[in-house]
């Protein structure tokens, strides 16, 4: 028989350690643009601030496809943290 | 100069040749005698059995008998069955055959009787298969190994063996090694051997295959979105809609119980489409794929198009396929909803009652979410068109009929669930009225048998909401 399979395998990476503290750092806030997550996210942004730290917004085009690889660089580049929100 | 002649015996014009050949070695020729069935025919001529037909297929026989005539090793002639002239030509005996008639065709050669051009391809080296290949001993069973592996969507699969793999790929004008797309979720590329392998696995035929590629390709286009379809928390799965003549040159069902079992071109295209996004992409229940109850049309959802009434205009043809191109339509389906309506009488009745029900989409107090597919049966149909309704007249009945106010459905009007300010905003128009459906996205088709007056609704994904990003997709089939 043959394999129909693509034949790969998940490689498994560990999850970066969290940073002890948020001093200084910057959490960006991505909503995937199901209904409600810009609520949830306008709920969190405030508490995030009122700890001194900066929030930056993304927001994906759409929840039905991946997120552009401009946006996923643009957070690699400019954040520490990401929040990313479902909700419906 | 030597000569080769291939013959069998289960053929009367080498039985009849038989003589003219020891004549050959009589005068002397260096003539080597190839037979393809009985090992010791013809007696006499010390002939070579050629039990697996593979010398047969590198000299590329296909009528027996045949002499070809060599220069060392380069062939410098052949002659087929039994002409007396050619024979005398290409052996340059003047006469040869005195006694025997003129001319007689030859036979079919057996190796290339039907199935056998694959397995001698695959036994010569011409198709070289690229997938790993799975050794399955005899105290196992290969359709077992096929689920131990998790390769099935839960039923059996048809073992995907060299050689089915090989006549899968005869289907196809495509190569092996040519990429279609990147499968979702995880975007790997997909071979036409690998779709092959899988589509073995569904149980389609070759003769299919061209309909499975086609349809890949339609479900890669961006605006399907099919990593949200695949992934998503709701019912919806693809559903692959066929139309034009390859529909039925393949023998499809768009009559009775078109939606249904039964009709394995139907069964399998669907199925396969669904094997590759699990086995090639990844895309598996309860892992990446989160519905939270699925529907049966996730094994397999296709059907053709009802194309036998020349006033109806088929799908494909409304979106922009030209009329006698086939054609695939991607869907993203829920299950299909009955629609039962056994009193109108009239194309208004008809179509105003179609719209009652079309509005339970996702939810009657939801507009301009999910898309939706209406199969209008012979019976339905027939109402429509002795009213002289065609396709525009029911797309236009159906838009009319499908607006309503939207101050009923607003969320907290009467109920909490229903569209948002926002949507109210962004799609009332200016007599404060809202339709159900997108632009586009209620696709009416025929299929079905007669007997009843019923019809099917086939509602769509929610993430059908966005338009401006998931869509149904159409594309002709002509290159595959």
């Amino acid at each position: 028989m043959r394999d129909p399979t693509a034949e790969s395998a998940s490689s498994l990476r560990e999850r970066r350690p969290p940073p002890p503290n948020l001093s200084g750092k910057t959490v960006g806030l991505l909503s995937i643009s199901k209904e409600r997550s810009d609520e949830f996210m306008d709920a969190l942004e405030p508490l995030i601030q009122a700890a001194g730290v900066k929030t930056i917004r993304f927001k994906k085009p759409t929840h039905t496809k991946p997120a552009p690889e401009a946006i996923l660089q643009d957070i690699v580049e400019s954040c520490d943290i990401v929040v990313e929100a479902l909700a419906d | 100069m030597r000569f080769v002649a291939v013959v069998k015996e289960d053929c009367p014009t080498c039985r009849l040749a038989v003589p003219a050949l020891a004549e050959m070695r009589a005068a002397g020729l260096d003539l080597e005698v190839i037979t393809q069935d009985i090992p010791e025919f013809p007696r006499g001529l010390n002939p070579r059995h050629d039990d697996e037909l593979l010398e047969s297929h590198k000299l590329k026989i296909e009528i027996v008998p045949t002499v070809i005539a060599f220069d060392q090793t380069m062939e410098i002639s052949r002659v087929y069955g039994w002409n007396k002239n050619d024979w005398r030509e290409i052996t340059g005996i003047d006469n040869l055959g005195n006694s025997m008639p003129e001319n007689m065709p030859g036979c079919g050669a057996l190796n290339v009787a039907p199935g056998a051009a694959e397995r001698l391809a695959l036994k010569a080296g011409e198709i070289l298969l690229t997938s790993r290949a799975i050794e399955v001993d005899d105290d196992n069973d290969p359709m077992e190994v096929a689920f131990d592996r998790g390769w099935t969507d839960g039923l059996p699969v048809t073992p995907p063996t060299d050689l089915r793999v090989a006549r899968m790929l005869a289907g196809t004008t495509r190569k092996a090694d040519e990429i279609i797309g990147l499968i979702p979720p995880n975007l790997v590329p997909c071979t036409v051997e690998k779709a092959a392998v899988n589509a073995v696995m569904a149980g389609c035929r070759p003769e299919y295959f061209p309909v499975l590629l086609g349809a890949m390709k339609a479900a890669l286009e961006p605006e399907f979105a099919m990593h949200g379809l695949l992934c998503t928390l709701a019912f919806s799965g693809p559903l692959i809609l066929v139309n034009g003549p390859i529909s039925r040159r393949i023998g499809m069902n768009s009559g009775g119980n078109a939606l249904g079992q039964g009709n394995r071109a139907n069964a399998t295209i669907g199925r396969a489409f669904q094997l590759i996004i699990r086995n090639v992409g990844g895309g598996r229940p309860q892992e990446i794929d989160r519905a939270c109850l699925g529907q049966p049309g996730k094994y397999t959802f296709c059907f053709a198009e009802d194309e036998g009434d020349e006033d109806w205009i088929p799908l494909a043809q409304a979106r922009g396929v030209n009329s006698g191109t086939s054609a695939v339509t991607l869907f993203h389906a829920d299950g299909v909803t009955g629609f039962v309506d056994q009193k109108s009488r009239t194309a208004e009745e008809l179509c105003e009652s179609m719209a009652m029900q079309l509005w339970s989409v996702n939810h009657p107090r939801l507009a301009r979410w999910g898309n939706a597919i209406l199969v209008i049966s012979p019976n339905h149909y027939e109402i429509f068109r002795k009213d002289g309704w065609g396709r525009a007249e029911i797309e236009d009945g159906l838009y009319k009929a499908l607006k309503r106010p939207t101050s009923e459905i607003l969320e907290g009007a009467g109920h909490p669930l229903g569209i948002t300010p926002a949507q109210a905003e962004k799609y009332s128009d200016s007599n404060g009225m809202i339709d159900k459906f997108h632009p586009g996205g209620l696709l009416v088709v025929r299929a079905g048998g007669p007997g009843a007056l019923m019809s099917a609704i086939i509602g769509g994904w929610t993430g059908g909401r966005n338009n401006a990003e998931v869509r149904p997709v159409t594309r002709a089939l002509e290159e595959y």
